[in-house]
């Protein structure tokens, strides 16, 4: 490269421009409206810098004029891809405000559902993420297993994106008869196509190729910049809310065996027949951040299970809903939830005067993972970008809210 | 045909019109090639929207044209052609323009030299395959005018990176090329697919295991070359939107589909020629039926027929050739452009080279082939057929040829002016012979001229180089006293 110190190499040197890029807002593989705004000498990219704000609809704002239960809807579009997470949040949040404790039965149906929509997102995730590597297939045989998960929840609360199903006090409704079945069904048929996944898309040599050692990301640096979920748990710290949160929270997996997924001393814990880590793989790389949202649908899976022998046990009803004129009592209250992409707070403030809170914020887990970026996109090629964006897996409407 | 017609033409007393048939027959040709490549297109983005669909568990398409949606092509078509004429305003408006006709021409006119079947080619050239690559190579011209001409950043990555990737996949191309042109002795395909006539043993891809192993890198690197998945890069749309075709249209972009899919055939059709016997099939059917009635190979109905159950052999052997493409398209991720020259210059070109010092040490010291050891003979589709070596070395030896009867009476009719020129032009062997005894005999006189120069060219360099080195040892003599 050409330096400006030395004047004679300018001269003689090939000194080709820099290109300043858009990649995005309509961009196939910037997963919604980001943009990126690339400075390239050729195929090397020197800089990074995401735009973000092109989904933005101040659901915060219109979070302080509606009720908590009016405002369930839009939690659901902040996160699209995993609406039942986003409710359990803010119902979660609303709950410790309200000081209300849930039957047990509720408990349950709200750790299936949200482990389901889990798997549901990390199906997305991971067929878009194959698609941005140009693997067309894996987005498709994803979709066809997220349909099937979609037709579960579309039985229970008849709507197969944004549910709104769980709310402050509980749900909207109990499971329909003979559900637990036709999910058991699901996840046995489920099974054995994750080997196919691992096939096309783990294990493939192209794939390692273009993932592995790509976007490699230090666990300090992941702690540094506020990461969450699989995105924290790729770079091997072992973290999950789900364990590691709040007592409100964390009591809702109260009797369940699982275990974090994360690496600890080169090794994911081995509950399944899983594909071995490549040896060009390097701790908390692309391939990591993808492998480790892989496993954690087998860990999903695990976890309905157990959640649907708890439920079929379970006494009480499904809770009661809270009614949209409940005045709400003076005081604050802040949770964090493990949603698919990490971890999501949902805040409220309320004055006490009526039902409609004072102060709503959400915190944002894609926020703070996509803040990495800029440091991650360094010196690299073009066709790393989708790799890397791709594996933080974020979805610009809970970003932007 | 042009040269029956054209002698039937003078024949009839139109002379200097002889011409007029060559232009008639070349029509033809470009029509039916044009049909090739046209319907081909059609079949193939057809084929490739089924096999993709039930490679996904889709259906494809269902409705246009019945139960198969097989004219579902030709109403995509329809629609691109009625499409609104596009052209972004900082685009380079005539070579944006001329792009995909470079690129399609390319495609079209390497079609001008690939055989169907036995001798059933438009242009037969004895350096079949050395134009087929020089052709193909032309194809990068219109991608790289594409992506300048379009005034977009994405079309200009994506034409870079077509340009690096065609270039450097030139050179393990023709290499592999090259094995089966040393093997057969001749760059001449028809020759060369008649070489492999006879049981399936003969198909050079079972020759030895270095062809075998060649087969593989040159097909991986045609996919290359075709620009097709995993070596899409210049059109990977998760990257660069859709890279060189992103400004494109309507019939334009259309143009630049069916070259792509015109090369794809070409390029597995001349693996088919290459190593699976091009028109040959497993089994020497019209041979073994030639041999049992005594029907002719060369002329009549029955060559017809057996030359167009050769054609249904080539065409099976490209589409099949097409449809591993498509499998691999819809399978596997896209590479980086790093990793794709990597493949090529650290493993495809030390392959390829390794594989045709392989092929040259197996013919030299004859290694038994699959024939000699399980003794196999059987009768060859090709009447000429008396072993591979033999027809290899038939260009070297004196060949018969035999004025055709029309020729003769023709001669005899212009009178005897003619007689000389006509036995020029058919003992060409001897011709060439002549001019080596010439050059024998003119040797004398060239090196003593050859000697004179040298001894001038000598003397110069003496006279010029003689005094700076004096100065020079002058000067160090000074330094030194100094």
């Amino acid at each position: 490269m050409a330096t400006a110190e030395n004047s004679q190499t300018v001269e003689f040197d090939v000194r080709t421009d820099e290109m300043l890029v858009n990649m995005g807002p309509q961009h196939p593989s910037t997963h919604g409206v980001l943009r990126l705004v690339l400075r390239t000498d050729g195929e090397v990219i020197s800089e990074t810098t995401p735009h973000i704000g092109y989904l933005h609809r101040c659901a915060e704002k219109i979070g302080e004029n509606l009720t908590p239960r009016q405002w369930v809807p839009y939690t659901d579009r902040m996160d699209y891809l995993a609406g039942m997470n986003m409710n359990l949040g803010w119902s979660l949040t609303v709950e410790k405000l309200m000081k209300y404790d849930l039957p047990d039965k509720a408990r349950h149906t709200r750790v299936i559902i949200s482990e389901l929509n889990r798997i549901a997102s990390h199906l997305v995730g991971m067929g878009t993420y194959g698609l941005d590597l140009g693997s067309f297939s894996p987005f498709l045989y994803a979709f066809r297993e997220r349909e099937k998960i979609l037709d579960l929840l579309e039985d229970v609360c008849g709507a197969r994106l944004t549910y709104s199903y769980i709310t402050p006090g509980g749900m909207t409704a109990d499971l329909p008869k003979g559900w637990t079945k036709k999910c058991n069904e699901f996840l046995d048929q489920f099974l054995p196509v994750i080997a196919d996944y691992h096939a096309l898309l783990t294990t493939n040599a192209i794939f390692v190729k273009r993932t592995a050692n790509v976007g490699v990301m230090s666990a300090e640096m992941a702690i540094d910049y506020g990461c969450s979920g699989p995105v924290l748990r790729g770079s091997g710290v072992d973290y999950d809310l789900r364990r590691d949160g709040e007592e409100r929270y964390t009591s809702l997996y109260d009797g369940y065996a699982f275990e974090v997924i994360v690496e600890k001393d080169g090794h994911y814990p081995k509950d399944h027949d899983y594909p071995n880590v490549p040896t060009d793989a390097v701790l908390g790389d692309s391939w990591h951040r993808f492998y480790v949202r892989m496993l954690e649908v087998i860990q999903s899976m695990d976890i309905i299970r157990q959640g649907i022998d708890f439920y079929e046990s379970a006494t009480g009803d499904w809770g009661t809903p809270m009614k949209i004129s409940t005045k709400l009592p003076k005081g604050e209250a802040y949770l964090e939830t493990e949603c698919p992409r990490g971890q999501m707070g949902f805040y409220i403030v309320s004055d006490g005067t009526g039902p409609i809170p004072f102060r709503v914020r959400a915190r944002s887990s894609c926020f703070s993972n996509l803040s990495v970026a800029p440091e991650l996109c360094k010196g690299i090629l073009i066709a790393d970008i989708p790799s890397i964006i791709g594996s933080l897996d974020v979805v610009m409407g809970e970003i932007d809210r | 045909m042009a040269e029956y017609l054209s002698t039937w033409i003078v024949e009839a007393g139109w002379d200097g019109w002889g011409w007029l048939a060559y232009l008639l027959v070349a029509l033809v040709y470009a029509a039916l090639l044009l049909n090739v490549i046209a319907v081909g297109a059609v079949v193939f983005i057809w084929m490739e929207r089924k096999i993709s669909g039930r490679i996904q568990d889709r259906l494809g398409p269902t409705r246009t044209g019945g139960k198969f949606g097989w004219l579902q092509t030709l109403a995509d078509g329809i629609k691109l052609l009625s499409k609104e004429d596009l052209m972004p305003g900082e685009a380079d408006s005539f070579l944006f323009k001329v792009a995909p006709y470079v690129a399609f021409a390319a495609g079209f006119s390497a079609f001008m030299a690939l055989p169907f079947s036995d001798g059933w080619v438009a242009l037969h050239l004895n350096i079949g395959i050395f134009f087929l690559l020089a052709v193909l190579g032309m194809e990068v011209f219109g991608v790289l005018l594409a992506g300048y001409a379009s005034g977009s950043k994405w079309s200009l990555f994506g034409a870079m990176r077509q340009a690096a990737q065609t270039v450097s996949y030139e050179v393990p191309l023709g290499m592999c090329l090259v094995i089966p042109v040393m093997i057969c002795g001749t760059m001449d395909l028809v020759s060369i697919g008649n070489q492999q006539s006879g049981l399936f043993t003969n198909w050079l891809i079972f020759h030895d295991p270095f062809t075998f192993m060649i087969f593989w890198v040159y097909f991986a690197c045609g996919i290359a070359s075709v620009n097709r998945a995993p070596f899409d890069l210049a059109e990977a749309e998760s990257e660069l939107v859709a890279g060189f075709l992103t400004e494109y249209s309507g019939i334009r972009w259309s143009l630049f589909f069916m070259a792509e899919y015109g090369s794809m055939f070409l390029v597995s059709g001349l693996a088919a020629i290459l190593f699976f016997g091009g028109w040959n099939g497993p089994f020497p059917i019209f041979g073994i039926i030639s041999e049992a009635t005594g029907w002719s190979l060369e002329s009549g109905v029955f060559a017809t027929i057996a030359r167009f159950g050769g054609l249904i052999n080539f065409i099976t052997k490209g589409v099949l050739g097409v449809t591993v493409m498509i499998w691999i398209r819809w399978s596997f991720p896209r590479l980086r452009i790093d990793q794709v020259i990597t493949m090529c210059l650290k493993y495809c070109v030390p392959i390829a080279a390794f594989c045709f010092i392989g092929v040259l040490f197996w013919t030299g010291i004859v290694m038994p082939n699959v024939n000699s050891m399980l003794s196999i003979e059987a009768p060859s589709n090709h009447e000429d057929y008396t072993g591979r070596a033999n027809i290899r070395e038939g260009w070297v030896k004196d060949v018969d040829y035999t004025v055709s009867q029309h020729e003769l009476s023709l001669a005899k009719k212009a009178g005897p002016k003619v007689l000389p020129e006509a036995e020029d032009d058919d003992a060409q062997e001897g011709d060439d012979d002549k001019k080596d005894g010439e050059q024998v005999e003119g040797n004398p006189d060239e090196p003593k001229v050859e000697v004179e120069v040298n001894k001038a060219a000598f003397n110069n360099l003496n006279n010029n180089a003689s005094q700076p080195l004096l100065a020079q040892q002058e000067s160090l003599s000074k330094k030194g006293a100094n």
